[in-house]
């Protein structure tokens, strides 16, 4: 069997010591910042992103990834335990986590997270090696013209999904674009929008957007109005579920896994809409429709599995296509380009090792996090005393020193409180930053590839409708662009968002 | 849920607006060339032209029927203080070098917060000057100098 051969080779890229040991620091920052309030896996990967560039290519992604998913897994600890989602998935859990927290079966909720996220992560990690070399395949007959339809359409499915008014997220992708464009142009080297500055030529970091959109302008948001943290939960105890517990968490988790893995795939906020829509499945098809909102076990373990398995699959794209889904996965592919490899369907028979040792450390990786968060709870518990004015002059102090040492340019500094405020009053005004950053990635790709397809074609537009996977995938984006704006769909998208709040 | 003018939509618009036509404006100064052969400028300038046409669409829309959001208030303190913090560190650090401009820039940030005491501040700003040097200077090995040229070193 070829897959199990992949898989041989994956866990011993993945089973080698030092990547054991970044794989587990990785899913342990992720934890830590999945549990504090305030911080995200965002801004973490783009303040260690330039931490890893001295590690091997295969360590390096190995870490980051385990920041991602490490991090969906410790906001549902803080979601259960204080009611507040430390990451955005985890504000379902919250919902009948904390009831269940109140009432005293705190554990059994915890113990309900984690089983199902690690079945998710299993299931989840199997699908993505099953189905990510047939669609590299595919993905290898791409010319430019289908490159183009695919950003695009990655792009504007992002907004279908984001929560908010699909114009602003349209708005914010275009801005990201356009703010892509500064720096030196890639086909005649001229120098755009640079002000004269010769820092700017290489245009602007990703990594002082990402910092100056999720960290600082997130910290401003917090800093709006300070106040102590509720008293937390002081001890956790009986985290082994009863039997009729384990008997009623089975079926959400295989639905949520199910329903986690095919969404997770969609770009923007597949495992947000993944752990909503389970919560909405698992209350629907419920005999107990009135415990959920006060402490039903389902409404932990569905979201919590279908928001695992989301964040696994949500390396398909990434991983075959070269396009990210999610904010951590566009720095993800920064990662890639600064060792030297281009994200895309060539990493799968260029570099074996790294996309199969990858895939195995992922399933390490969930291993680690059950081992890490059932045993080791109180530490977590204790961690949510660190007061948040510590917190914060340590995010923003850790971040200028990394973006910094990206290339010593003082200019990426200043991106970083540029994109801060810019994204602070975005923010305020109802406009979500991811899209922003999706944009800022995605950008040069849509105009490389545009360009490149029409000086193949000599200039003849249409070329993107007469090759058939090209006028298919522009097809689809029309079709995502009218379910995103029409306002009949679009309401009905509110109520999966709004419904439980 | 309610619609009617909202502040905040005709904000967002304005800025897609002012951003979008000063990319206009400056593609406009590059070589646009021909649909096979797309100059610096083509690009730019379609997306600005977008960016421009959305922000006048989310204006409209703010004024006939917009979303209701509070803007709520604003942390001019941490603004500020933030602000002046991070363009400090990029402007000194390679002068001061690493240790001053970090203990600088922590004890800044740390008076963004209302709530803080200056003695907690300084510990705080001790504590961070102290892990950074440790985790980039010396396990990391970043080739920033401890202390910088314009203090005599």
């Amino acid at each position: 069997m070829e897959l199990l051969d992949n898989l041989a080779l994956g866990f011993s890229t993945a089973l080698l010591v030092q990547n054991v040991l970044y794989c587990f620091v990785g899913v342990l920052l992720g934890t830590a910042v999945g549990v504090l309030p305030g911080i995200g896996p965002t801004a973490t990967v783009a303040m260690l992103l330039p931490i890893t560039f001295s590690f091997e290519p295969v360590t390096a992604l190995i870490m980051l990834a385990g920041i991602y998913y490490g991090a969906q897994y410790g906001g549902s600890t803080t979601a259960i335990l204080i009611n507040l989602p430390g990451e955005s998935s985890a504000a379902v859990t919250a919902l009948d986590g904390h009831e269940m927290a109140r009432q005293g079966r705190a554990g059994a909720a915890l113990a309900a997270a984690a089983v199902g996220s690690f079945i998710a992560g299993t299931i989840a990690t199997v699908a993505l090696a099953v189905a990510a070399p047939p669609l590299a395949r595919v993905a290898l007959q791409f010319g430019p013209a289908e490159y183009f339809a695919l950003v695009l359409l990655g792009l504007i499915v992002s907004i279908a999904l984001a929560r908010g008014t699909a114009l602003k997220a349209l708005a914010m992708i275009a801005l990201g674009v356009l703010l892509g464009t500064v720096g030196q142009d890639i086909y005649t080297g001229t120098p755009r929008f640079v002000f004269d500055q010769r820092e700017l030529y290489g245009g602007i970091d990703f990594v002082s957007v990402a910092v100056g959109m999720f960290g600082l302008a997130e910290i401003l948001r917090n800093l709006e109005n300070e106040q102590t943290r509720t008293a937390v939960i002081g001890r956790v105890k009986n985290l082994w579920p009863t039997r009729e517990d384990r008997r009623r968490i089975v079926g959400p988790i295989l639905r949520g896994t199910g329903l986690g893995a095919a969404l997770g795939v969609l770009p923007g906020g597949g495992h947000v809409l993944a752990s909503f829509t389970s919560y909405a499945v698992e209350k629907r098809i419920s005999k107990r429709r009135e415990e959920f909102g006060s402490g039903a076990i389902e409404g932990v373990a569905g979201p919590e599995s279908a928001n695992n398995a989301a964040a696994q699959t949500s390396f398909i794209p990434l991983l075959t296509l070269g396009l990210p889904a999610h904010p951590v996965m566009a720095l993800m592919v920064g990662a890639f380009i600064v060792h030297g490899i281009t994200p895309g369907p060539n990493v799968i028979t260029d570099e074996p090792a790294l996309f199969w040792g990858l895939i195995a450390s992922m399933w390490i990786g969930n291993v680690l996090l059950v081992l890490l968060n059932l045993p080791l709870i109180g530490i977590w518990v204790r961690m949510l005393h660190i007061p948040y004015q510590v917190l914060f002059p340590m995010i923003i102090l850790f971040a200028s020193i990394g973006t910094y040492s990206l290339g010593f340019n003082a200019y990426d500094v200043y991106a970083i409180v540029f994109f801060g405020l810019l994204g602070y009053v975005l923010i305020k005004c109802g406009c979500e930053p991811a899209p922003l950053l999706l944009g800022f990635v995605l950008g040069p790709l849509l105009e490389e590839n545009l360009r490149r397809a029409l000086i193949i074609s000599r200039g003849d537009a249409s070329v993107f409708l007469t090759r058939p996977i090209s006028a298919v995938l522009l097809a689809l984006t029309v079709a995502a662009l009218v379910v995103a704006v029409l306002p009949a769909i679009r309401r009905r998208r509110e109520v999966v968002f709004t419904e439980e709040e | 849920m309610e619609r009617r003018r909202s502040l905040p939509d005709v904000l967002a618009g304005g800025i897609f607006i002012l951003i979008g036509g000063a990319f206009v404006a400056g593609a406009l100064g590059y070589e646009l060339g021909t649909p096979l052969r797309m100059g610096p400028g083509a690009f730019p300038l379609l997306v600005g032209l977008i960016v421009a046409g959305l922000g006048l669409a989310i204006v409209v829309k703010g004024l006939v029927a917009g979303e209701v959001i509070a803007f709520g208030p604003v942390p001019w303190r941490a603004v500020a203080v933030i602000t002046v913090a991070v363009l400090f560190f990029g402007f000194t650090v390679r002068g001061l070098g690493f240790v001053p401009t970090s203990a600088v820039t922590a004890l800044l940030t740390t008076l963004a917060s209302t709530r803080v005491r200056p003695l907690m501040a300084v510990a705080v700003a001790a504590g961070l000057t102290a892990a950074s040097t440790l985790i980039f200077v010396v396990g990391l090995q970043l080739r920033i100098p401890l202390v910088g040229p314009w203090l005599g070193f």
